[in-house]
């Protein structure tokens, strides 16, 4: 058993070996942390050989936070303005996750219109993600036409859901015991309209980048991730299912109403770029039917089942839950010891194991099929380091 | 699978498994030299097939003198989720990689290795993830301290 520290020079600054003088054959090159192909400050070194990729070493915590030490002095309802920091993408499941995890351990019981607000404004999110990868895929990919298609569509969710929530962007909305304020009452009409706008221009998508020869020349049979290495690596979300496994917490575990709603979880068979992207656009189309299925049938009730100052006791035990974002199983784990702080609160981020297939993907492929390896994971770099 | 029946069936693989009270999921205890040969039973057994790794974290307890490090598993085939706990001390944090039964092991274990200063034997590739290399101290342990945190009024 050996044990040594290393650092990152010095896997950087090999010692030079005698046989090879001039070192011109391997050499590192720094993709990011601002590089606008790793959305958001991830470093990526790579070591190549020629334009050949040897060796990927992701370089973390440009952005960290240090949000795991920040919950251990905060109330359970506190930590839901921390969670949107994360993934700001999916801040709504992120809520949702703690609050959940909050509700589990101290066995609070919310009502059917609770849990239809909080599945159907997060399958409005999981849209608007998506809507921002295919987006920016798009654009890592040198097509710029996508973005604007992206932002224009992911504009009508950003204003259904700023009218309820308050926020374009970090969005607290769900809160441990319910919701903190209830629907706007234009959310219904709106959410509406936007399935009967949405619908079309889905398909829109299709024609416009789906079809193209050169982004399917650049996403067919490029990092390849098989279903072994999947699991070994930890992937969750629709980077798992693209190669293959059929693994959606909103099937296999439900929470919410989603066992009351009709849906199907697309499956990828190579498990390349281009099932990862296939998937997402997919996704959107089960999101839209999920929430047709939902907005006429909301419950009535109350928005709130707990009183607001109502203290957050946690009792002693440890509870780990997990929730389906847009990226994957997001895993709260809230360590109790009987008062409303936790003794410790660690998230399991869907993007933080999602990225590490990538040191095995992009081996032995060029940079460009690193671009597009990154770009079909959809990392989120505020959530990778926390 | 209930509960119970699958702690009947962790303690056929190994009789020291402690059940800890009030988790969610099921959480159970092993001594940490067990830990590795219990962890490889889990992944292979077919009854069982614990093969994703979904997380990995330890705490600090300084009343105790113990680091806890808790596996969170997930078997796909079974629908089974388990929380493997195991306590190490605190003045000689030693504990040996997972590495070897799930890849992911690695990179988690180095961010437990980065904020909390365990060191995990066997280990690959052991550097800091998140802070510099040249970081004094490991923050999530309990009296962590630094410049910047402002001491509570008294």
């Amino acid at each position: 058993m050996s044990l040594e520290i290393r650092t990152l020079s010095e896997i950087m600054n090999p010692p030079q070996t005698a046989d090879s003088p001039l070192s011109t054959q391997e050499y590192f090159v720094n993709m990011g942390p601002q590089h606008p192909a790793t959305h958001g400050v991830l470093r990526l070194v790579l070591k190549m050989d020629g334009e050949t990729i040897r060796e990927v070493i992701p370089v973390l915590g440009y952005i960290h936070r240090s949000i795991e030490k920040m919950a251990e002095y905060l109330h359970g309802r506190q930590i839901v303005h921390l969670t949107d920091r994360m993934d700001y993408l999916s801040a709504l499941a992120n809520n949702w996750a703690v609050s959940r995890a909050v509700e589990t351990a101290m066995g609070v019981q919310t009502n059917p219109r609770i849990e239809t607000i909080r599945t159907l404004i997060c399958e409005l999110q999981r849209v608007q993600s998506h809507q921002l990868w295919w987006g920016v895929l798009g654009l890592d990919l040198g097509a710029l036409t996508s973005f604007f298609y992206g932002f224009r569509d992911r504009e009508e969710i950003t204003d259904i859901l700023e009218e309820t929530t308050g926020a374009r962007l970090t969005m607290n909305y769900i809160q441990p015991g319910g919701l903190m304020f209830d629907l706007h009452p234009n959310f219904v009409p709106r959410v509406k309209a936007f399935i009967k706008y949405f619908r079309p221009k889905l398909d829109e998508y299709e024609t416009l980048l789906s079809e193209n020869v050169i982004l399917q020349e650049r996403l067919r049979n490029v990092g390849v991730l098989s279903a072994e290495d999947a699991i070994g690596y930890g992937a969750t979300g629709p980077v798992l299912r693209a190669s293959g496994i059929p693994l959606d917490l909103r099937k296999q575990q439900p929470y919410g109403v989603y066992d009351q709603v009709e849906f199907s979880v697309p499956v990828g068979t190579v498990g390349d770029c281009w099932d990862r992207y296939w998937i997402r656009i997919e996704e959107m189309r089960q999101s839209l039917g999920i929430i047709e299925q939902l907005i006429d049938n909301i419950p009535d009730g109350k928005f709130m089942e707990m009183k607001p100052a109502a203290k957050l006791k946690l009792p002693a035990g440890s509870f780990y839950l997990q929730i389906e974002t847009a990226r994957g199983s997001l895993g709260v784990f809230l360590q109790g010891t009987g008062e409303d702080i936790p003794h410790r609160c660690h998230f399991r981020s869907p993007n933080f194991n999602n990225l590490w297939s990538v040191t095995k993907t992009a081996v032995g492929g060029k940079i460009a099929d690193l671009v597009a390896i990154v770009s079909t994971l959809d990392l989120v770099i505020p959530d990778v380091d926390r | 699978m209930t509960d119970a029946e699958l702690f009947a069936k962790l303690q056929e693989v190994d009789a020291r498994v402690v059940q800890l009270p009030n988790c969610r999921p099921l959480a159970v205890e092993v001594p940490v030299g067990f830990l590795l040969a219990f962890m490889g039973k889990l992944k292979s057994r077919p009854d069982l097939r614990f093969i994703q790794l979904l997380d990995h974290l330890a705490m600090d307890w300084p009343e105790k003198n113990e680091f806890e490090l808790v596996y969170q598993l997930y078997s796909i085939e079974h629908d089974l989720l388990l929380a493997v706990h195991t306590r190490i001390s605190r003045e000689s944090p030693y504990a040996l990689t997972m590495s070897r039964l799930w890849p992911i092991a690695q990179y988690q274990e180095r961010e437990v290795f980065d904020l909390f200063g365990i060191l995990y034997e066997g280990h690959p590739d052991l550097r800091r993830l998140f802070l510099e290399d040249d970081w004094v101290g490991f923050p999530l342990r309990k009296d962590y301290k630094d410049y910047f945190m402002l001491e509570m009024p008294e």
